[in-house]
């Protein structure tokens, strides 16, 4: 078995996501190497990846936060960016992880307006009721039965 | 700061409002972050080395089927560390195979059992709903030890 030596060792890595329609990434990207301070940033098509301290990256991520609070999204990677073992660059086709942020992509202008509506109405009185958790339809036999014909023909 | 769970693991919106709101998300990447960073075997790609299963005996029968037993080797100690959680019901990301699968019923069982506060949601589907999220994700989290917003 190979010995194992990792890279980036005490760092933390974060992807920042732009849902915003007033900064591309590209305009982020610039904006964030201004702040960037010795952290390693890679620019993506829906946004960045930071890598440094972690008291470096949370102070860069608190800044470019600031640069528009409510179309920014961060979350935490496990990978330094151009990992071999998970760039599209080595392995062909789309990143691991990839196709759920893709997913979620879609719903994040939907919790846009929740924080920007939550920050309209700080203070009010008037409380936004809990999600009601709606039991899904279960999946007729007939529609299952057309399902398995269609894959089969 | 209240240590957050998030299901799915991988959630970006779940990740961003915890963090927003004052808090430390639990996800998969932490997990992940601390085999990647751990000198040792080469076991690409995820670092997953035999141990990890011997590990997870601590969450799973031994008889429960070791790709699920390695899995929770990365989420168990997560989970044990968790002060609340925030679980997204129906999410049509989290799926995969059946080691996935099941591992995930696991996880949804573990924080159930273990008797910290939760959140059950779904994901907002229309603008409507995205506040009412953002809102219950926000209130629930308010409530937790040294709750606010960031």
């Amino acid at each position: 078995m190979a010995e194992y030596t990792p890279d980036y060792v005490g760092t933390v890595t974060k992807y920042v996501f732009v849902e915003s329609p007033s900064m591309t990434p590209g305009e982020l990207a610039l904006r964030a190497y201004e702040a960037s301070e010795g952290v390693l940033i890679k620019e993506t098509c829906f946004g960045l990846q930071v890598t440094g301290e972690p008291e470096s990256v949370d102070r860069l991520l608190e800044e470019i936060r600031s640069f528009d609070p409510t179309h920014i999204f961060v979350k935490d990677r496990g990978f330094p960016p151009g990992d071999p073992r998970r760039c599209r660059a080595n392995l062909g086709g789309a990143r691991p992880g990839y196709l759920g942020h893709e997913r979620e992509f879609r719903i994040l202008r939907y919790i846009t307006r929740g924080l920007e509506e939550l920050d309209r109405r700080e203070g009010d009185e008037a409380e936004p009721a809990p999600p009601a958790r709606g039991k899904r339809p279960l999946l007729d036999i007939k529609r299952l039965q057309e399902l398995i014909d269609t894959e089969e023909s | 700061m209240a240590k957050v769970f998030i299901y799915p693991a991988t959630s970006l919106i779940l990740s961003d409002l915890v963090a927003r709101f004052g808090h430390k998300p639990l996800g998969a990447a932490l997990g992940i972050r601390e085999r990647i960073q751990t000198a040792g075997v080469d076991s690409p790609p995820l670092q997953i080395t035999p141990e990890e299963p011997k590990r997870g005996l601590k969450y799973a029968a031994v008889e429960v089927p070791s790709g699920v037993r390695g899995r929770m080797a990365i989420y168990g100690p997560l989970i044990e560390e968790a002060e609340a959680a925030i679980i997204v019901t129906e999410a049509d990301l989290a799926f995969g195979c059946m080691g996935c699968a099941r591992t995930d019923e696991l996880i949804l069982f573990s924080l159930r059992q273990s008797g910290i506060p939760i959140l059950e949601l779904e994901y907002p589907t229309n603008e409507e709903e995205g506040i009412r999220f953002v809102a219950a994700v926000k209130k629930f989290l308010a409530g937790l030890p040294d709750g606010g917003e960031a």
